[in-house]
């Protein structure tokens, strides 16, 4: 085993852990903190299935997005979907045989990276030209629209440009879910994407990525209207009327 | 044209988003509150040295006890989506008046001390220590925000800045430093019942004038009954509708109104005040306390429903955290939603066909329709979603024969705030006041030019007395601001009760009527 193999297999590990740990850890956190009011944003639906639908439209079709900025919500449209097949086609790398969707998906997955890459160019683009972006964008900001970048640029340069031995790399990475390491192709695009990744992994649970298990925690968002009918009430704000 | 000791935004045909001017509203802050205004609420009176420690706590256990807090300071992208959508940003050009700026004001000091990147690398992700400048900052910006949540339809998170700015104003006043417009306010509901300090026999002088006004209109005996035990309905609302124009004529209607009901009604000296200033400055406590006397005051009259009127942060307190903050109202007639808006009462009365309005009375009006914030984006009225947007337009439509709506832009759950409410009504202010409410003046003056509306009709008593105030700043007149139940009690046609000639101690008779009109209301809802 190459000390290349053997760094690459530590790091998965270790951004695997980090990426569960505390992403599990900030949904236990939110789960538990209460929400001692309602507070959908009305009009909202009155029913639980009607909040599931709600929900399902935020998460596929960004609809309150839609509503606010037409530019961001087709720009971070289209860099999320192409996030999307780019992902699905990437689990033939975990998965064998590979199922027969994810086989389908294959070239889609192609055109999601191109799409991903542009999406992520024009939200980019927006951090620069509109004052009002501008002026709230950090460094921080930057960094991850850099690093998402990378990680498909790199990757769409494996596809087009200078092919790596994808048979392999599917034999590491099938190889750290069975504790069995193989080894790893010492292709320079190889390791920075893989790196990346790993940097991508590693930062989730710590940054603004953190939009992804928020929305489903948003009280605005996934609270049924209905509090004429039903009382709700915290646990802490309970404790207040035995006093 | 009033005069204003500062530049008054030019009124544009179209929606102009500013160019992003940081630093324009940086010395606007209201008066800070007085250890007397403090105290009464459970708060210290002053700032005390160790304030930064004691303000990071007090984060600390509101990020324990407000899921919203907590997501909404991880979850934001800077996508930039809510950036043109406030209407003080709009009005000011304040870079900190974008939501996403103002919560940035928290979510920076909430970045340093509790998060992993903002204490190893505070540079990058835009942490700060929460220093005396930022402090002043928060005093300054978390009270240009009126908690009207318009940036929260745009979000794609749904992250609503009013609970940002509700949580920095109570960790402000954990350590002292309270707003005495709010502050203060709520002291008197605590010594006197109401938000303006009207004592029991003030209110009943004006509602004995108001009887006496009526009269003189119309010959018709409608009673306003203060304190009165036994009746069907309790009826809470803003203290200004007992003697604020045009508040007043809207209490003038919902009297008109249970008249032809035939239903047994009062108001309450106890719970004078439908709004709740516990809301504005986000404490629960304080915000609890206030909700309870209405609680108290339905219990000690044995009323049977609770109706509230025009307001709309106090409906949202009514519709959306009554049943949390002083319930279960299991005491109270089932059949009626707890408590009711008096639009859904008026609308289900028309929809049964027991009023009778004679329209030509507001052909002197064009009237157009303001959705008040709070009602349009956190409440309801009716079964539906959405019905708080068509019952009040059904009601105009029932009484008045020319309504037209604003821009669809700057209506519905899209409306602009009157830029007076969450606490900023206050004179100390008027810059704000002015500069806020150009977005919704914009679309006001539109519908004017083109359409020859007169007169906006609103269901909240900050809206009215904010454009009461602000209109003449652009050049309107204070009295194109009318309530809802205004323009009800022009066009509504009254029925004499029998008691007409008898003077004033005829008040039983109005019981009469309550039983018949108790079974056929029974279906609502």
């Amino acid at each position: 085993m190459s000390f290349l193999t053997g760094l690459y297999a530590f790091l998965f590990y270790f951004a695997t852990v980090v990426l569960l740990t505390g992403l599990i850890a900030k949904v236990v956190q939110y789960a538990r903190t209460p929400a001692p009011l309602k507070i959908p944003t009305t009009p909202a639906p009155t029913t639980t299935g009607g909040v599931a639908l709600r929900m399902a439209r935020e998460v596929v079709f960004f609809e309150s997005l839609f509503r606010g900025n037409k530019w961001t919500w087709i720009f971070g449209w289209v860099f999320h979907f192409g996030l999307f097949l780019v992902t699905l086609r990437h689990l033939r790398y975990f998965i064998d045989p590979v199922w027969l969707p994810i086989q389908l998906i294959q070239p889609f997955g192609v055109y999601g990276g191109i799409a991903m890459v542009l999406g992520l160019a024009g939200l980019w683009a927006r951090r620069f030209l509109v004052d009002r972006v501008r002026y709230i964008t950090a460094p921080s900001d930057h960094l991850i629209l850099a690093l998402l970048v990378l990680i498909g640029a790199s990757g769409l340069m494996m596809s087009f440009v200078v092919h790596t031995d994808i048979v392999s790399v599917k034999d590491f990475f099938r190889g750290l879910m069975a504790f069995d390491l193989h080894p790893l192709p010492a292709d320079p695009l190889l390791l920075v994407h893989l790196l990346l990744v790993v940097g991508l992994m590693i930062i989730f649970p710590y940054s603004k990525l953190l939009h992804a298990p928020g929305l489903f925690f948003s009280p605005t968002r996934n609270q049924v209207d209905n509090p004429r009918e039903r009382r709700h009430i915290a646990p802490w704000a309970e404790r207040l009327e035995q006093e | 044209m009033a005069k204003a000791n500062f530049e008054v935004p030019e009124l544009q045909q179209y929606l102009d988003v500013p160019e992003v001017t940081p630093g324009t509203m940086a010395h606007s802050s209201p008066f800070v509150s007085r250890p007397e205004f403090q105290e009464p609420l459970g708060f210290p009176g002053e700032l005390p040295d160790d304030w930064q420690a004691r303000a990071l706590d007090k984060m600390g256990e509101l990020l324990g006890k407000y899921r919203s807090l907590r997501v909404y300071l991880d979850s934001c992208v800077k996508c930039g989506s809510c950036t043109d959508k406030c209407h003080y940003f709009l009005g000011t050009k304040d870079p900190k008046n974008m939501p996403v700026g103002r919560q940035d004001l928290m979510r920076k000091v909430y970045r340093r001390y509790f998060t992993l990147a903002g204490k190893f690398f505070p540079k990058l992700v835009g942490a700060e220590d929460f220093t005396k400048e930022v402090l002043d900052d928060w005093y300054s910006y978390f009270h240009q925000c009126s908690q009207c949540r318009r940036c929260s339809v745009f979000c794609p998170y749904g992250i609503d800045t009013a609970e940002i700015s509700m949580a920095a104003r109570e960790i402000m006043d954990s350590i002292g430093l309270g707003q005495k417009y709010c502050n203060e306010i709520i002291t008197k509901v605590y010594r006197i019942g109401n938000n303006l300090g009207l004592p029991g026999p003030a209110l009943a002088d004006t509602l004995e004038g108001l009887e006496e006004d009526v009269y003189d209109d119309t010959g018709v005996r409608v009673r306003y009954p203060l304190d009165k035990k036994g009746v069907e309905i309790l009826l809470v609302t803003p203290s200004a509708d007992f003697f604020a124009e045009p508040h007043v004529d809207g209490l003038v209607g919902y009297g008109k109104v249970f008249h032809e009901a035939g239903v047994s009604w009062t108001l309450s000296s106890y719970a004078s005040e439908a709004a709740n200033f516990g809301m504005f400055i986000g404490s629960y406590e304080n915000m609890r306390r206030v909700a309870q006397r209405i609680r108290k005051a339905a219990i000690d009259l044995g009323v049977k429903r609770i109706v509230f009127g025009e307001c709309g942060h106090a409906w949202r307190v009514a519709y959306s955290f009554l049943n949390t903050l002083a319930g279960p109202w299991d005491f109270l007639d089932p059949r009626y939603p707890v408590p009711q808006h008096i639009c859904e009462f008026t609308h289900e009365l028309i929809q049964q066909g027991k009023l009778t309005f004679d329209k030509s009375q507001n052909d002197d009006k064009v009237l157009t329709y303001h959705d008040s914030c709070n009602v349009a984006r956190a409440s309801r009225m009716g079964p539906r979603p959405g019905g708080q947007f068509d019952i009040p337009r059904a009601i105009i439509k029932a009484v008045c024969n020319n309504f037209y709506d604003m821009d669809e832009e700057t209506i519905r759950d899209r409306t602009f705030c009157c830029g007076g409410g969450g606490g900023l009504l206050t004179d100390d202010l008027m810059e704000l006041r002015v500069k806020g409410a150009k977005p919704r003046v914009e679309a006001l003056n539109n519908v004017m030019q083109e359409k020859g509306v007169t007169h906006m009709a609103a269901i909240c008593a900050i809206c009215k007395s904010q454009f009461t105030k602000v209109l003449p700043y652009y050049g309107m007149e204070m009295d194109q601001i009318v309530s809802l139940h205004q323009l009800v009690s022009n066009a509504i046609v009254l029925t004499p009760r029998g008691d007409e000639d008898e003077g004033d101690d005829g008040d039983e008779d109005d019981d009469d009527g309550s039983e018949d009109a108790d079974d056929e209301d029974g279906d609502s809802d």
